[in-house]
């Protein structure tokens, strides 16, 4: 590794912004935050925000029948816009199924994101647009994806100097969380990355529960020092800290896309509420250990040094709060005016040409779905 | 008139149990308002109303089952507020709460997750594109109801943390109720359910009292042969005909008949009751349950009882004695140690095992031999010494739904209290009639050793603690 490389990994927890919203100096890092203006700030908490007014009104379009289900991110908002606004729009982002606030950054649409959620759809949203992949509902299966694109990225960008691959250069970022961290696949996946020296940012958000299982059953020690064993630096940030996570992030951004190999980030967060709307958190942990993450909330440090800083006023709390309810209102909206595909469309995605079996097999379906022609209408309300 | 049915909030749900209405008939509700709280196989979940209204009609009561796809709630969108006179109070259909004091847990109402039902969810159609665009009218109200959540954007730091305490605490009682559960693993869960028997009911002899699937089954066993049994009882003898059945006197049986005979015709007994206040008692047991010092350890108000009696001892010791006839007259040996009795219906019949030096234990450790003994005490393994040397003896009637009796003593000993069920009573607080958790203490003493006015004192010092157990700070 390089000085760079081990000067970032020597640093201990990333800590810009305090619980108490107050600004620490960063030798290393605060290189990286230079052009964060008042306006930037204003923009991170708009984000963060709204990331989770969303995540409320989605919670709520579950609980009222119109989601299958239904992913909360309450309490990981920083790590996820601090994260998402370090990248560039041509860098490529493989996402779980939880990076609702990194999808705002890479302006995919809320309201788009619910067909998944809401059964109508697979994905829900062209990766290709924006650069943000399509949800991964199985753990780790993104990982060796993300691999795979930084392996590519470099054939494409065979030749290019260091300089060119800065300037012009392009990355992944793989979001996995502290569960996925013990599948396989993330083990191949940052051996390969670093084995060809894939431009990637490995970006853990360990949010200390994998469903029920606390992280201290996961792993005896903090992820971040797996890196050394692959050979890449690792960066353990507050995850609470929008500035600390844009600045690592940003760091790592730059390592990987000028060519000297992957980086691992482990972001230190916690998932306030459930891990689904299926999963109830207290059967397996005390309301102790939610109340001492409490005062770490993401948004209350931001809105702190905001505040102090005298950089919003009243009004601009008041403008985001009817922002988010208007917001909310238009995805439940577009979420209930989503046209239902039927069943038999499903079978045209399997092959692009006609295939005998599918052929045979959409017969035998659409015979089936005649069988309850009787009890038509029972479904609707 | 719009209807609400309940939707699956899991994956694959068919039904759930309603745990309370946070809204009544007659109320005005707006969107993403939290209307009702619900108790499914896998959480607690509380239903955000998607429609702004006026609620018309609640259709199940708490503690119903309501299956996936049935009306919970109807809710008129354009109605005015009515007031909620002539409403019919919502009926408790099952779980009617009557908390007994028994080492066993209380009736875990609205807490457990209910078995999965068997019942398969029904073939519907897919809602065609014309029925999910009849929705939005409801959504377009969405935006109204910018207070419709109870978290809300522009909340400032310290109302974050008051949200996430009310939240903690709301959770509490069902990580307390969660803790109280009898253990069983969810198979046998589904066994007693499908069964039709209540698991509380069940005495667990696997490893930590874990209810296992041969009780359940040998529950029912007993249940179906005593219900069999009963409409041919009269006129049919079981040993060839005759109608007067023998059995022969032994065991545990035996050894009781003995030992009631020698106490009730040697020891002159003297009984007295007292009604008692429990309703702090009631309130004491709750907090220490959800005490972390208390996580995992059965709580129930004869805890409560057994320290009452151990101090009210002290005051009292007379009643901590016992006679002793001796060559050279009888004596009265006082002892300064407590060994606590506690008379245990067991599969071998009535024992009353003792805690060897119950005064030395403070609340945890109490209850923590008050289970290990009533554990030991169903499992049928109490052994001869847990039963020796005892000084003084609760019997715990009220688990059987008794209001009091009149104990008889245990042998060597001059004092036995007996504990009656705990009821909700109309009693008089302060020239006002109130409903209050009443209980009944009767106590039983040898008078040669106990005069009226000690047993009475005795007994009043007991009473009192059940009525304030803060006195035992003191």
């Amino acid at each position: 590794m390089s000085r760079a490389a081990n000067e970032a990994t020597d640093q201990g927890l990333v800590q810009i912004l305090t619980p108490e919203g107050q600004r620490l100096p960063n030798q290393m890092y605060d290189a990286y935050l230079g052009d964060v203006d008042d306006d930037m700030l204003r923009g991170f908490y708009r984000d963060m925000a709204l990331t989770r007014r969303f995540d409320q009104e989605a919670t709520a379009l579950q609980r009222q029948g119109q989601l299958c289900l239904w992913v909360p991110l309450r309490g990981q908002e920083a790590a996820q816009i601090g994260s998402g606004r370090a990248t560039r729009p041509s860098d490529y982002i493989f996402p779980t199924y939880r990076e609702h606030g990194v999808a705002l950054t890479r302006n995919v649409s809320f309201s788009e994101m619910l067909r998944l959620f809401r059964g109508i759809s697979g994905g829900g949203w062209d990766p290709r647009e924006n650069n943000f992949h399509m949800y991964t509902m199985v753990l780790a299966a993104q990982m060796p994806h993300a691999s795979g694109y930084g392996m590519a990225i470099n054939l494409d960008q065979h030749g290019w100097d260091e300089a060119k691959r800065a300037a012009e250069g392009d990355a992944v970022v793989a979001y996995f969380g502290d569960g996925s961290s013990t599948e396989g696949e993330t083990h191949e996946a940052m051996v390969f990355a670093n084995s060809f020296n894939a431009p990637v940012v490995f970006f853990c958000q360990n949010n200390q529960w994998a469903i029920s299982v606390p992280f201290d059953v996961q792993s005896k020690v903090d992820l971040v020092h797996r890196a050394a064993g692959y050979g890449m630096p690792g960066i353990q940030v507050d995850g609470n800290d929008v500035l600390a996570v844009l600045a690592a992030t940003r760091w790592a951004l730059e390592h990987a896309r000028s060519g000297k190999g992957p980086v691992l980030i482990e972001a230190m967060t916690y998932r306030l509420g459930a891990h689904t709307t299926a999963d109830d958190p207290t059967k397996y942990r005390m309301s102790e250990d939610e109340l001492a993450w409490a005062p770490k909330d993401p948004l209350i440090r931001l809105e702190t040094y905001l505040r102090e800083n005298k950089i919003v006023d009243e009004a601009f709390f008041a403008q985001l709060a009817t922002d988010g309810d208007e917001m909310a209102a238009k995805v439940r909206k577009d979420a209930m005016a989503f046209p239902v595909p039927p069943l038999a469309k499903s079978f045209e995605q399997v092959y692009a040409e006609a295939h005998p079996l599918i052929q045979e097999e959409l017969a035998w379906h659409l015979e089936y779905e005649a069988g309850f022609a009787d009890e038509s209408g029972v479904g609707e309300k | 008139m719009t209807v609400f049915n309940l939707p699956d909030v899991g994956e694959g749900l068919t039904e759930a149990d309603i745990a309370s209405w946070k809204v009544s008939v007659g109320d005005t509700v707006e969107v993403n308002q939290i209307f009702v709280e619900i108790e499914t196989a896998k959480s607690l979940v509380e239903l955000p109303c998607p429609f702004a209204g006026v609620v018309t009609e609640l259709h199940a009561s708490e503690g119903d089952t309501v299956l996936v796809d049935q009306p919970l709630i109807t809710i008129d969108e354009e109605g005015e507020p009515v007031l909620p006179t002539g409403v019919p109070e919502p009926v408790q259909v099952a779980n009617t709460e009557t908390p007994n004091h028994s080492e066993e847990p209380g009736p875990l109402v609205g807490s457990g997750p209910a078995a999965d039902s068997a019942v398969r969810r029904a073939r519907t159609s897919r809602p065609t594109p014309s029925a999910v665009a009849a929705r939005p009218s409801a959504a377009n109200k969405a935006g109204a109801s910018a207070a419709g959540l109870a978290d809300t954007i522009s909340r400032r730091a310290q109302g974050l943390g008051q949200a996430v305490a009310r939240e903690v605490d709301r959770r509490k009682p069902a990580m307390a109720n969660f803790m109280d559960r009898v253990l069983a693993k969810p198979p046998v869960r589904r066994l007693a359910k499908d069964l039709g028997v209540d698991i509380n009911e069940v005495i667990g002899t696997g490893v930590q009292g874990e209810v296992t699937r041969e009780d359940v089954n040998s529950y029912q066993g007993q249940r179906e042969a005593e219900r069999d049994a009963a409409p041919t009882y009269w006129g049919h003898g079981a040993q060839g005909g005759a109608l007067i059945e023998r059995s022969q006197v032994r065991g545990v049986r035996k050894a009781t008949a003995k030992a009631m005979v020698a106490s009730a015709f040697s020891a002159p007994h003297v009984s007295i009751f007292v009604d008692v206040d429990a309703s702090r008692t009631m309130e004491y047991v709750a907090r220490l349950k959800k005490s972390r010092d208390f996580e995992g350890i059965k709580v129930s108000p004869l805890l409560v009882l057994a320290r009452a009696v151990i101090w009210a001892a002290a005051r009292n010791p007379s009643v901590n004695a016992s006679w002793v006839e001796t060559e050279s007259g009888a004596e009265i040996h006082q002892k300064h140690f407590m060994n606590l009795g506690i008379a245990a219906a067991t599969p071998r019949g009535l024992l009353v095992p003792n805690i060897k030096n119950a005064h030395t234990l403070n609340m945890r450790e109490l209850a923590i031999a008050l289970n290990d003994l009533a554990m030991t005490a169903r499992a049928g393994k109490t052994s001869p010494e847990d039963m020796r040397e005892g000084t003084l003896s609760i019997t715990n009637i009220g688990v059987l739904g008794i209001d009091t009796g009149t104990p008889i003593l245990n042998p060597g000993e001059v004092a036995i209290v007996a504990f009656g069920t705990i009821k909700q009573k109309p009693w008089v607080v302060d020239g006002e009639v109130v409903p209050r958790w009443i209980t009944t203490l009767g106590g039983s003493f040898d008078h040669r050793v106990v005069d009226g006015d000690l047993s009475a004192r005795f007994m009043a010092d007991v009473a009192s603690i059940m009525e304030e157990p803060a006195l035992l700070l003191d």
